[in-house]
């Protein structure tokens, strides 16, 4: 195959490399920060052929324990979580035909966000396959919800474009409202629901990465399957249909697939808001519409983003953290704001 | 008599309004004619394309395309069939020029295949006869309303399909674009024998152009045939409305209409 400068493999190529350098640093800053090198030397020691050629015996265990079991976790789940929202958002963009749809516009997080209050107001303690009651809450709210959505919007077997966002806006404000009431009936787990739904990694284990890591490739093998479509999708849907695409099927796979990676992500993080709408328009600047560029190239940058964004939510008030969906939006905006207006001509979906 | 689509008693009534938007439609159209719909606003043009595009579906009567009924037909196989070029060509989304008319090749590519020799020939050739090259790579949303009209018929004619639908394509066009593409459509119903059938305002352009003439008048068909026979002034004049005076064109000696 020809590979083209503007493919997403030549920008993959210097994206990749930044993402790695970017987990590197995050590793080494921190309440006891190592230098790069040393955080390499205990990534690389972890590597069969290697172990033998790296000798980390230099660096106190505690320190490789910091590593391995509370950063690494930590901003792996922040890559995944970064780069899956913004594929997602990427994807619902072009579906709806809408600049400002994000993952949350289907009513996901509402959702997400009223299984986790009632988890948390219940009190209720299990766990399966690492996910506390709240993961598990708020997965289960998510996909009720977007299936609730989904079916109201629903006329015949076909989902108007407009139909859906409103009702996804609709059932989202009802959700916060009952979230709302739930608070100020109990007023000491305010605090708790509140600051859930402003997201957070500081929970990460690799037991919630597993299940986000099959979450994410399943959805995102889907969506980039439908890459083709969704480019038609996005010029019209009836042009999509005059041109072969299927629009009922596509659109609802879409929806399932992304409606399953959004609620993995909020479950395991809470509400985290912005990237998934603005990583994508940033990438569109660089890379055009085409999704199958875009796709690949919004989970990098989402994940770049996030790592990014979590690094300074735990260090920037160190020891105290301040919530990752804050550092998103109060970094992120105004750099989007600066790219929106170098390139105003160029914004759209 | 394989090759044609046959409509009988097409009708459509949306379920909020009272009169039927469509209210039996019979026509015929064979391969390789080309056909100009006429018709007021209102009277169901737009409709009865949608409905022979499959965006809507058929609750009474039937389309057929070669003796079996539209619905018969997958997306995949109507895309290879049919092409469209909407009255609304407005694309929000920022591809190249070049990319929106390799869609028209969508049909014949393979999910992960890339873009084949032939591909490119048929973009290059439905560029050149929509004179889009020197667009090629601006993106679509940067151009003019009547540059985009041509980009997206370039992109149906790429599509290289036997029946070409357009809806009102001339609309947005310059005096000197309306003719080119009306030339560029009579090249491919000659040479191609790529059937047209093409919504149209312009009564004297459809006398120019168009083969066979299908008047609308309340969703149903009020005269349809050749073009001569139907563009008449009675006809025109029972249609739309207003009174028509009839005269010859003095270049090509078609006739021509003139409303008061």
């Amino acid at each position: 195959m020809e590979i083209r400068k503007d493919s997403a493999f030549w920008h993959l190529a210097w994206l990749i490399p930044l993402l790695i350098l970017c987990m590197l640093i995050s590793l080494s800053v921190g309440a006891s920060s190592l230098s790069v090198v040393d955080s390499l030397r205990i990534m690389l020691a972890k590597i069969p052929f290697l172990r033998k050629v790296v000798d980390i015996s230099d660096i106190r265990t505690a320190y490789i324990t910091i590593v391995w079991q509370v950063r690494l976790p930590r901003i792996i789940m922040s890559a995944l979580v970064g780069g899956g929202l913004a594929m997602v958002g990427a994807s619902f963009q072009g579906l709806f035909r809408n600049p400002l749809a994000d993952p949350h516009i289907l009513g996901v997080s509402s959702g997400a966000a009223a299984g986790a209050t009632i988890a948390m107001l219940s009190g209720i303690t299990l766990s399966i396959g690492g996910l506390s009651a709240v993961g598990i809450f708020a997965f289960i709210g998510a996909l009720v919800t977007v299936f609730s959505v989904y079916r109201i919007a629903c006329v015949g077997n076909k989902v108007a474009v407009t139909n859906i966002l409103l009702t996804g806006t609709a059932i989202s404000s009802m959700l916060s409202a009952v979230i709302s009431l739930l608070m100020s009936l109990n007023h000491d787990d305010i605090e708790k629901v509140y600051m859930w739904t402003l997201g957070s990694f500081s929970a990460a284990t690799w037991k919630k990465i597993l299940f986000l890591v099959i979450a994410i490739v399943a959805g995102g093998i889907i969506l980039l399957v439908f890459a083709k479509e969704l480019d038609l999708i996005a010029t019209g849907e009836e042009t999509a249909a005059s041109l072969g695409v299927d629009t009922a099927v596509v659109k609802r796979s879409i929806i399932i697939a992304a409606s399953l990676l959004v609620a993995a992500c909020v479950s395991v993080s809470g509400i985290i808001g912005f990237v998934g709408l603005v990583i994508p328009h940033c990438i569109r600047f660089f890379c055009g519409p085409k999704h199958s560029r875009l796709l690949p190239l919004c989970m990098v940058g989402g994940a770049i983003f996030m790592v990014i964004c979590d690094t300074i939510s735990r260090t920037l008030i160190a020891p105290s953290e301040i919530p990752v969906g804050v550092v998103t939006a109060l970094f992120g905006a105004p750099y989007f704001i600066v790219l929106l207006q170098r390139n105003k001509r160029k914004a759209g979906y | 008599m394989e090759n044609r689509i046959f409509v009988q008693d097409l009708t459509w009534k949306p379920s909020e309004q009272k009169k039927p938007v469509l209210d039996h439609i019979k026509a015929c159209i064979e391969q390789g004619g080309f056909y100009g719909i006429l018709g007021p606003n209102g009277s169901g043009k737009t409709s009865f394309l949608r409905h022979l595009l499959c965006y809507l579906p058929i609750e009474e009567g039937s389309i057929c395309l070669e003796e079996k009924e539209l619905s018969a037909y997958s997306r995949k196989e109507l895309a290879l069939q049919f092409s469209h070029v909407p009255q609304n060509t407005n694309v929000d989304a920022s591809f190249s020029v070049y990319d929106i008319i390799m869609m028209g090749r969508s049909p014949y590519q393979k999910r992960f295949g890339g873009i084949t020799k032939e591909d490119k020939e048929k973009v290059e050739n439905a560029m050149k006869l929509m004179h889009c090259e020197n667009l090629k790579d601006k993106a679509i949303t940067t151009l003019s309303g009547g540059e985009a009209q041509r980009v997206i018929a370039a992109r149906a004619i790429a599509q290289d399909t036997p029946y070409l639908f357009l809806d009102e394509p001339i609309s947005h066009l310059d005096i000197r674009y309306q003719i080119e593409l009306m030339e560029a459509l009579k090249v491919l119903n000659e040479e191609q024998k790529t059937t047209i059938i093409a919504v149209l305002h312009d009564i004297n352009m459809a006398a120019k152009y168009c083969k066979q003439i299908l008047l609308m008048k309340d969703g149903k068909v009020f005269a349809a045939g050749k073009t001569e026979e139907v563009l008449t002034v009675e006809n025109l004049e029972a249609v739309y409305e207003i009174p028509f005076f009839e005269s010859v064109h003095p270049f090509t000696n078609t006739p021509y209409f003139i409303p008061q």
